[in-house]
């Protein structure tokens, strides 16, 4: 466990798969943070957990399965009447072919 | 305070003529117009609304256990009416297109919803401080924060500007500041109460309930509240004991578990445990049993509540991508990629993103099992902790919080400080069993400060915790303390 030694790297890593633009301030700060919470975290480390079966849920719902009928949908405009841009009944976002792609 | 501060004393009053619902909904309004500067409960209010729904009561046209009483609803359960914030600069302008199930339900009982409140940012705090719209602050001392998440619902219900209110619980989010506020406050069992329309924190764990004055206040709500709901895969479809008629009934032969682990948690503050320790000792005199339960991996509930609840966000708030709603950055993009993290670095505040960050790591490519899969281990072994405990007991006795109302800014700097005040709440999320609290003292340096107990039971058992509370509540007096905000 990697505990304290969140480096800016480490962060700006997390950042990248998260989708959080950070800047280098508040990864430094970031890194501390973060730091002292994993360090508490992996605390769960020292209790014995073998053959343990994980637990997702606290139910033991199994699949809810319905007739596949056709329901009462939103309209259109209402889906995308929060959007912050659209084109006719489309979501509208800024060209994505050729420009660069960040570093993943 | 209102003339008529309670659900109870609201529905009499409005049954026997002496009020009518407009006018209980107008001194709530002007209640909130006198007081909400200061004590900052709402997000928005919704007056006209309101009172074209009370109209609508004194008419005859909207009846129910709840008809004409004003309430409270926290801002991250969607209403198709004004907007749905989260108390978060990303959804700022947000309208949902749809009513969330326990909106319909309340209003189908007659509630009015005067307002909407405040919460930390996506439900992720004890304290309200991470609001993007700023604090909420505690009616019993404004130099205090109420508790959180649900900090905005307990304030305005507290401060006297409604008569019930309703919140969210992930890790303590309305027992916690009901223990602040000098409240009852009610975690159902998970799946009790649909969450379709709660704006998604950690799925298996949130539950929306209620906060009230009184245990039949709670109960009132919460019996409006539950039940299963097609919309929710979650809920569950076992039938909702009917809690209000069974209220007034003690529970014969009462076993109250403490446990013995708690004795040794760090950090309890020591009017909070003389307070809990009176409780107990009033049980006893009540002629319950006291047993010593152990809970041995009640240690470890913070460090697994902290690593599964982040990860369950990081996941769900991956839809804020500033595509379909939300905040979009005005800056320029070259990618989409680009977008999504712009806007969502502008959207979200600190500890929702700090929370994201957790999860993520947590479920990153080579610490999935270290943290995420062992931590779901952990949480198994919390559930048959319990569930060998409520073989000995009815009911687990310990404090809400470890500490009273804190000052505001004292423990934000310290997003570790500030988990830890979650120490006696989280487990009950983790396990999904319902959790109760309820008035049981004041502080007596200072200003006075209530004090929350906390009761846990298994599954299912709402109505009998409720009558255990009541047994308490119906021996004292705490519950006719009321804070007296100024302007």
């Amino acid at each position: 466990m990697a505990g304290s030694n969140i480096t800016v790297e480490q962060v700006q890593q997390i950042a990248r798969l998260a989708r959080l633009q950070i800047d280098p301030q508040q990864a430094r700060r970031l890194g501390q943070e973060l730091g002292a919470i994993l360090d508490y975290v992996a605390t769960i480390g020292q209790l014995d957990t073998t053959g343990v079966e994980p637990m997702a849920h606290p139910l033991p719902l199994q699949n809810v399965l319905r007739e596949d009928v056709a329901g009462e949908a939103l309209p259109v405009e209402q889906v995308l009447m929060n959007a912050p841009q659209t084109d006719g009944p489309f979501f509208k976002v800024p060209k994505v072919i050729g420009g660069e792609k960040p570093e993943a | 305070m209102l003339r008529f501060d309670t659900i109870l004393a609201a529905r009499q009053a409005i049954a026997s003529r002496e009020v009518s619902a407009v006018e209980l909904v107008q001194q709530s309004l002007a209640r909130i117009q006198a007081l909400d500067g200061q004590i900052h409960a709402f997000t928005s209010v919704y007056a006209q609304r309101a009172l074209d729904l009370a109209r609508q009561v004194d008419q005859g046209q909207r009846k129910g256990p709840l008809a004409g009483v004003p309430i409270a609803l926290k801002d991250n359960i969607c209403t198709s009416f004004g907007t749905t914030t989260c108390s978060s600069k990303m959804l700022a302008n947000f309208r949902s297109p749809y009513d969330a199930t326990v909106v319909k339900k309340l209003e189908a009982a007659g509630a009015i919803i005067v307002g909407k409140t405040n919460l930390d940012e996506f439900a992720m705090g004890s304290s309200t401080e991470n609001s993007a719209f700023g604090p909420t602050r505690n009616p019993w001392d404004t130099q205090c924060v109420p508790g959180g998440s649900s900090g905005g619902s307990a304030a305005a219900l507290a401060a006297g500007m409604v008569c019930g209110a309703i919140g969210s619980d992930t890790g303590g989010s309305i027992r916690q500041p009901a223990a602040l506020c000098g409240l009852v406050g009610l975690k159902p069992t998970y799946g009790r109460v649909s969450r379709y329309g709660l704006v998604a924190f950690a799925s298996s764990l949130d539950q929306i309930g209620p906060f009230g004055w009184t245990l039949a206040d709670v109960a009132t709500q919460f019996q409006v509240l539950a039940g299963h709901d097609a919309m929710d895969s979650t809920s569950l479809p076992q039938p909702v004991e009917d809690c209000v008629a069974q209220l007034e009934q003690p529970v014969a032969g009462l076993r109250l578990g403490v446990v013995r682990e708690f004795a040794s948690a760090q950090g309890v503050d020591p009017a909070v445990k003389a307070a809990v320790d009176a409780a107990i000792g009033r049980y006893t005199e009540m002629g319950a049993r006291i047993v010593e339960i152990s809970l041995p991996t009640m240690p470890y509930g913070i460090a697994a509540y902290y690593i599964i609840a982040p990860s369950e966000a990081s996941s769900n708030l991956a839809r804020y991508d500033g595509v379909h709603y939300g905040h979009r950055t005005a800056e320029p993009a070259n990618h989409i990629i680009d977008l999504y993290s712009k806007s969502r670095a502008e959207g979200f505040g600190p500890e929702v993103k700090r929370r994201i960050m957790i999860g993520t790591y947590a479920l990153s490519s080579g610490y999935y099992d270290a943290y995420y899969l062992r931590a779901l281990r952990v949480r198994r072994l919390i559930q048959q902790d319990f569930e060998r405990a409520f073989g000995q007991c009815d009911a687990i006795i310990c404090p809400t919080s470890p500490v009273p109302a804190f000052k505001i800014g004292q423990k934000s700097g310290d997003p570790l400080q500030m988990y830890l005040v979650d120490v006696f709440t989280v487990t009950a999320n983790i396990a999904g069993i319902p959790g109760l609290s309820l008035p049981c003292g004041f502080t007596s340096d200072g200003r006075p400060l209530p004090i929350g107990l906390q009761l846990l039971g298994p599954n299912f058992s709402e109505a009998r915790l409720l009558r255990i509370g009541r047994m308490y509540e119906a021996a004292t007096e705490w519950h006719r303390r009321r804070p007296n905000p100024q302007a």
